[in-house]
């Protein structure tokens, strides 16, 4: 923990805690790795992120290299890199520490992999929300122009890039990637359905790069340090430094950075102080609220990293980490997130539609102590039932909370139901109905 | 309706749970006709000047497509006159230019995007999960419960509303909320929260 270095909150660096101002990032060697990186050829900088091993931040874990491997390149259409810093899965506030912090890091990154990719416009979708660091964003990106990194022929390099930063206005479903390129456009945030992928039909119908802020910010540590050390980083599955934003019932939460694979309960205790009031947990969901929620116990001896995660149970997403202590009530927390899914769902699928709605609906029967027993059964149901069946993974993210928590914290759930269920209880509302009651 | 739960670091109980996505407004809902009636502008303060033109312009510059110039044109609109109405949203339209429907679709999409008036100061606060787990429906509650309103309502004065935020980013500083679409006050507690609303005027 304390031999680490960071290379993406590199705040630290500079007396004022952050490195916005140009001359600080240059001052310690900002923009020096575009230079080597221009030095190369694009078809390199590919194979190099490839080698490295690095695998997006945003919540799916892609290969990075792969999915630019992947870019169409027809003749005469331009292409097209979205910066995606929607930011809205409860429990991730990362990629907001990259926009305060050290904003220009990312912009180098964008420019690499522009280079990289042949890709001469860049968009930086930033959720609505973040306007203040929207605002810190555009002077850093006025300040590249200015300097002559962005725009025509950048540091004579015969490249031009423009990059735009555009403003979303409160909507979960923008981060998902063809929500985003529909909201980019101009549309409301409609996923669409794949194929064709946005490396061939993406933004106004040409081939387009989506990648996270924080996977883009780690473009520059690939090319400084090279492929090879970087991808010694870490856990050799899921190699890098690593932002994990802790939240919940802890002392001291907030975003860390530390190589992958880093130990859960080491970053629970070590670096976010332990559990408020020294009690226990009985919960943790590792990767933001989509993924699913593990007990304390399988949380032992569990890294950070796709591959141990996996024996978990779970998924590593977007690395923020929520702690629910001993005294918290399993069925309010995930109905809570039920409310959040049928709040976000775009309605263009119908099991995500109705199903989250339903879902929200059932929880609070429960949370009413109305529910029954086999209330627990038919929410296993509905999952079931949306779980991929719709166009984008919105409707998955919204079951696994529910399939999870019930499967891992079954008796949390009868705790809420009222008195035993008698059988048979199947014709109670046909009846009802029936009778015209 | 009462919850029971052994959860010490909140006693904010989820009632809406049931109630659908209409959230918890306590205003009467009225249909879409009857809600327009009820928030008409005057079509004649709703006009762009030639900076603001040109300011609408430069957005749509950005993009390969006029059309993506929406949302920054939209948020322009916002801050000129306060909310959106359907006169600011037809204005967007007919400034970009592109046709109205798809304006007002994507004004009616975004939650940031006000529909109606708002209070001199919105509240949007935080209940999602690690704002809950750190207290955030108290914070809620209270504002619910001392100026009498609900999800999206105002008070009568106009000087307040409030708002249900889904997680807004900050849950590493929760309980957290966004005051009039931009600062952050992070770290809530009720007293912190008392002291805002002192500062500005609004305590009750
Ligand atoms: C409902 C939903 C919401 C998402 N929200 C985000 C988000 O806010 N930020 C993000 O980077 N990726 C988000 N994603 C993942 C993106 O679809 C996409 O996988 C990612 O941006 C790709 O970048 P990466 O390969 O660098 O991770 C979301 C996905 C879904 C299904
Ligand atoms: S799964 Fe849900 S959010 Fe995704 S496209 Fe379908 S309705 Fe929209
Ligand atoms: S849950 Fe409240 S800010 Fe994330």
């Amino acid at each position: 923990m304390t031999d680490y270095k960071p290379m993406i909150l590199k705040g630290y660096l500079s007396p004022k805690g952050h490195l916005r101002d140009i001359a600080d990032y240059e001052a310690h060697g900002g923009y020096q790795t575009l230079k080597k990186a221009f030095a190369m050829k694009p078809d390199d900088i590919v194979s190099e992120v490839k080698k490295s091993g690095l695998k997006g931040r945003g919540g799916a874990g892609f290969p990075t290299g792969l999915k630019w491997s992947f870019l169409a390149k027809p003749e005469g259409k331009p292409r097209y890199l979205l910066i995606n810093g929607d930011e809205s899965e409860p429990g991730t506030f990362k990629d907001r520490q990259i926009f305060e912090q050290n904003p220009h890091q990312l912009i180098e990154g964008a420019i690499i992999s522009s280079y990289a990719c042949g890709i001469n416009a860049c968009y930086l979708y930033i959720r609505g929300e973040y306007a203040k660091w929207i605002e810190m964003v555009e002077k850093a990106v006025d300040e590249a122009y200015a300097k002559g990194y962005l725009g025509e022929n950048i540091l004579g390099s015969g490249f031009n890039l423009k990059l735009v930063v555009h403003k979303g206005a409160g909507a979960y479903i923008c981060g998902e990637e063809t929500g985003l390129i529909s909201s980019i456009e101009g549309k409301r945030a409609y996923p669409r359905l794949k194929p064709p992928f946005p490396a061939v039909v993406g933004a106004w119908g040409c081939p387009t790069i989506i990648n996270n802020v924080e996977t883009i910010t780690n473009i520059p540590i690939i090319i400084d340090i090279g492929a090879e050390a970087y991808a010694k980083i870490g856990a050799p599955d899921h190699p890098g430094p690593m932002l994990f934003g802790i939240s919940g019932h802890v002392n001291k939460p907030g975003v860390y950075e530390a190589p992958s694979g880093t130990l859960i309960l080491d970053l629970i205790y070590k670096y976010a102080g332990g559990v408020r009031g020294g009690k226990k947990i009985k919960a943790i969901i590792p990767g933001g609220a989509s993924m699913p929620i593990i007990r304390a116990e399988a949380a032992e001896g569990i890294g950070m990293n796709a591959e141990s995660l996996k024996k978990a149970g779970t998924l590593i997403g977007t690395a923020g980490i929520i702690v629910m202590d001993e005294d918290t009530d399993i069925v309010e927390a995930i109905g809570r997130l039920a409310h959040f899914y049928h709040h976000e769902s775009c309605g263009q699928c119908t099991p995500c539609r109705e199903g989250t709605g339903w879902v929200e609906n059932i929880y609070g029967k429960f949370l009413r102590n109305e529910a029954e027993k086999r209330d627990i059964d038919l929410l296993l149901s509905i999952c079931s039932q949306v779980e991929g069946r719709t166009i984008c993974a919105l409707a998955d993210g919204a079951m696994w909370p529910v399939r999870h928590s019930i499967t891992r914290f079954r008796e949390e759930y009868e705790k809420h139901c009222k008195a035993p269920d008698s059988l048979p209880h199947e014709w109670k509302y046909v009846n009802k109905a029936a009778s015209g009651v | 309706m009462s919850v029971t739960n052994g959860n010490g670091h909140h006693n904010g109980k989820q009632q809406r749970f049931a109630e659908g996505s209409h959230g918890d407004s306590l205003e009467p809902s009225t249909g879409v006709q009857a809600f327009h009636a009820l928030h008409a502008e005057d079509p004649s303060k709703i006009f762009f000047t030639e900076a603001d033109k040109q300011k609408i312009a430069e957005f749509v510059s950005r993009y390969p497509a006029k059309e993506s110039a929406v949302m920054r044109a939209l948020w322009y609109a916002q801050e000129k006159f306060g909310w959106l109405s359907i006169e600011a949203m037809n204005l967007v339209a007919d400034t970009i230019p592109m046709p109205r429907a798809d304006v007002q679709g994507v004004a009616s999409f975004y939650t940031m995007y006000w529909k109606k008036p708002m209070g001199k100061t919105h509240l949007a606060i935080c209940t999602n999960i690690s704002c809950m787990l750190c207290g955030g429906y108290d914070l809620y509650n209270y504002i619910k419960k001392t100026y009498h309103i609900g999800n999206g309502d105002v008070t009568p004065d106009g000087l307040l509303s409030l708002e249900e935020a889904e997680c807004l980013g900050s849950c590493g500083t929760a309980p957290a909320m966004q005051v009039n679409n931009y600062e952050y006050v992070e770290n809530l507690t009720l007293d912190k929260l008392k002291a805002f609303l002192k500062e500005r005027g609004l305590e009750r």
